[in-house]
């Protein structure tokens, strides 16, 4: 069982090494519609394509930002999406040496037989999908597992589920020239202490691990993308260096070296809280073989969306918003970060309580 | 029901380890273990600190082990070779001529040793394992029983040595060993059938957490035999599905990685492929193989074989330290100088210490092969030094 080395092996490396590039990370901008929805209502948007395709243009054109991101994750719609100008959103990234990146699940549905446990939807066609993505720009793509914490959770049966399902989806990608971001998001919901979500993010991850072998995935030509290793949502809060030695240590027990890169997710974290933890994983003076760094949603756009609001007037100020939160996770990356680019919103948590994408 | 130990606080990184700028992680290690009525399962072994300040002390630059624990059947194959006859005092004093090689320590940081050595003492009735402590060396103890038919599967083995394991690695921890190893083997030729290949790696993941639990460092070591007229992509295919199945059960295992051992095979092609490879590619595959199976909590890789490939794999800054543990390329030299006469018992020990010294230098990736002798050299490109 040797990894699989198709046609678009060498590519895969090399974007996935690129992705993983210190100083680099990812904005998650593919926020479904119905999700996106959500994010608009709150700023009292109306949720038409006019609108998502404004907001994605207030990003992809904020000034300078885009040197600090070497990946943008994208919704289908957002892919064939234009500028106001009729520049596709793709070259636009492309011309900046950002690499567009496709969510190509289909949402999770419930396990039947479990407590509220759920495995993601996808698979049809889904080569076929992903050949299109190609061909339409895509060069990396996501798929988002999620598993939770409780008294019999996560189950052998979540875990085995979802380990598969995220192999599966990751051999398909690289199959058809895209880089796989494996995302077995375990929820931060409950009252379990940081020591329980360091046990089950490690035998998650070691079962993630031995399916992506299992299925003869490169894993050069992979990236991770799993939360951090913290405190549950109802337990005390712990200090950054506290979560950054569990996360870490969880990291290097499971994540083998041939992997170029972590990319965190930020969960409900505040924007500062993300970026601090990331720093304090870098400031770590262990043996990182791959490179940590961000995929983050809200935890990059939050402040930007309140600062826009949806009114043309305030785009600028929106895009520095985003700007100074792009630099930021920039800095955290290279474990140079020392904080101070919180204003209000950045320091909003953003957990909500059994999220639903 | 749910059977929870005491579990340790939060990790603290003590600054006064620093070892290379490098702290000592020191956090338990704690799985979920999700079966009803209620979940965890905690792994709390008194041992943590200690096993993780051995497998580092163990895999420190420079060093590597030395294997010495031919069971006395073997040893006796040995001993005969020099024309000796297997007798205790035999064993004795070629164990004593090798524990006592002066400076030993700077090269070597381990010696396995078989359970009759552990309780042995030297010919000047020094306990063997207080001469190696006091050589900086680590004593460890070979635990398995050996290799027996694996039944239902290709004519292939399986090892041997769980029953009572347990309070055996306590006696031996008692008597003084840090460290433990444990050989399965996987042959190619064979198939390997996925029943041998499990096997293989549910022993090693049981052996493994049996011996942290006694304080025992394990040596993880899933040997895939060289024999068969494979390439070396079909041995980087095999190595690839056991080390795959290996880690995945230590993690079942609950076994801590910071305190562990591996000692792998380099990846070659079979002994009797055409196709050779070169120390240049040796290294390469195996490199790969391990940076797609080996998480970087685990402190060191101890190798077989080849003072060529060790050097080689040393080019790069692995995540890993990357050494050696070897039996025959240490002691065959030794041994043929020795012959058994006391008086040739310093140029014996000289010969071992060049290995040694060499072997220490390829770990640091510093080995030239300049000034070996010609009996050195003649092991390395015929003995299995050529791929």
């Amino acid at each position: 069982m040797s990894a699989f080395v198709g046609k678009y092996a060498e590519e895969l490396i090399k974007n996935a090494k690129y992705i993983a590039t210190p100083g680099k990370g990812i904005l998650a901008a593919d926020e479904s519609t119905g999700t996106i929805g959500k994010r608009l209502s709150s700023i009292n948007v109306e949720n038409i394509e006019a609108n998502r395709q404004a907001l994605r243009q207030l990003l992809f054109t904020s000034p300078n930002a885009l040197t600090y991101l070497s990946g943008v994750i994208l919704f289908e719609e957002t892919l064939y999406q234009k500028t106001s100008d009729g520049k596709p959103f793709v070259e636009l990234l492309q011309e900046k040496k950002v690499v567009p990146g496709i969510k190509v699940d289909k949402g999770i549905v419930e396990l039947a037989g479990t407590n509220g446990e759920t495995t993601t939807q996808g698979f049809d066609s889904l080569g076929a999908r992903c050949a299109e993505y190609y061909k339409a720009g895509a060069r990396f793509a996501k798929w988002r597992a999620v598993l939770k914490i409780g008294p019999t959770e996560p189950s052998e049966l979540s875990i085995q589920q979802n380990a598969q399902g995220l192999a599966r989806y990751a051999i398909i990608c690289q199959e058809n020239g895209l880089v796989p971001i494996v995302e077995p998001e375990i929820l931060t919901d409950g009252n379990h202490d940081i020591a329980k979500c360091a046990a089950a993010t490690e035998t998650v991850l070691a079962a993630v691990y031995k399916a992506l072998n299992d299925h003869h995935v490169l894993l050069e030509g992979t990236l991770l993308k799993p939360n951090m290793v913290t405190p549950g949502s109802d337990s005390a809060k712990v200090a950054a260096e506290v979560i950054a030695e569990y996360t870490v240590t969880a990291l290097r027990r499971t994540v083998p070296p041939a992997v170029p890169g972590i990319v965190f997710l930020s969960g409900g974290q505040s924007e500062e809280e993300a970026t601090v933890n990331l720093n304090a994983m870098n400031k770590l003076e262990v043996v990182k073989p791959w490179t940590l760094s961000f995929s983050f949603g809200r935890a990059l756009q939050q402040s930007t969306l309140k600062t826009w609001g949806g009114k043309k007037e305030n785009v600028g100020k929106a895009q520095q918003a985003f700007l100074v939160r792009c630099k930021a996770n920039s800095d955290a990356t290279l474990g140079k970060y020392t904080g101070g680019s919180a204003g209000g919103a950045a320091s909003e948590s953003l957990f909500v309580s059994d999220y639903k994408y | 029901m749910a059977s929870a130990s005491l579990l340790k606080t939060s990790p603290i990184i003590n600054k006064t380890d620093f070892i290379k700028g490098q702290p000592i992680r020191q956090v338990s290690v704690v799985r979920c273990h999700p079966s009803p009525p209620s979940g965890i399962t905690v792994r709390a072994s008194s041992y943590a600190d200690e096993l993780v300040k051995t497998a580092k002390t163990i895999a420190s630059p420079g060093r590597g082990i030395l294997a010495m624990d031919e069971s006395n059947a073997t040893c006796g194959k040995r001993l005969d070779s020099i024309g000796l006859d297997n007798t205790e005092a035999n064993r004795q004093a070629y164990r004593t001529l090798l524990v006592s090689a002066p400076g030993l320590g700077k090269y070597i940081s381990g010696a396995i040793l078989f359970e009759e050595t552990l309780y042995q003492s030297t010919v000047d009735g020094k306990k063997i394992v207080d001469v190696l402590l006091g050589q900086n060396i680590v004593p460890g103890i070979k635990v398995d029983k050996g290799l027996v038919p694996l039944a239902g599967s290709n004519n292939e083995s399986w090892c041997q040595g769980l029953d009572g394991l347990a309070s055996r690695s306590a006696a031996y921890y008692q008597q003084g060993a840090r460290f433990a190893k444990w050989r399965t083997v996987v042959s190619i030729p064979n198939g390997p059938s996925a029943l041998a290949v499990k096997e293989a790696a549910w022993g090693l993941a049981r052996y493994a957490a049996i011996s942290q639990d006694n304080g025992l460092v394990p040596i993880v070591e899933p040997e895939i035999l060289l024999d068969g007229e494979h390439n070396i992509d079909r041995t980087f295919e095999v190595a690839q599905k056991v080390w795959a199945e290996v880690f995945f059960y230590l993690a079942e295992n609950n076994v801590m990685f910071e305190g562990i051992l591996l000692k792998p095979s380099m990846v070659t092609p079979g002994a009797e492929c055409k196709e050779r490879a070169t120390p240049a590619q040796v290294a390469d595959y195996t490199l790969k193989l391990l940076h797609r199976r080996i998480p970087p909590a685990v402190p060191g890789i101890m190798a077989m074989e080849a003072t060529l490939n060790l050097n080689a794999m040393n080019q790069s800054l692995n995540p890993w330290h990357v050494s050696f543990s070897y039996a025959r390329a240490l002691q065959n030299t030794c041994l043929k100088t020795w012959g058994g006469r006391p008086e040739n018992v310093q140029a014996a020990q000289e010969a071992l210490l060049t290995r040694a010294s060499a072997n220490s230098l390829a770990q640091l990736g510093k080995y030239t092969g300049e000034g070996e002798s010609e009996e050195a050299k003649k092991g390395m490109f015929v003995k299995g030094y050529t791929y």
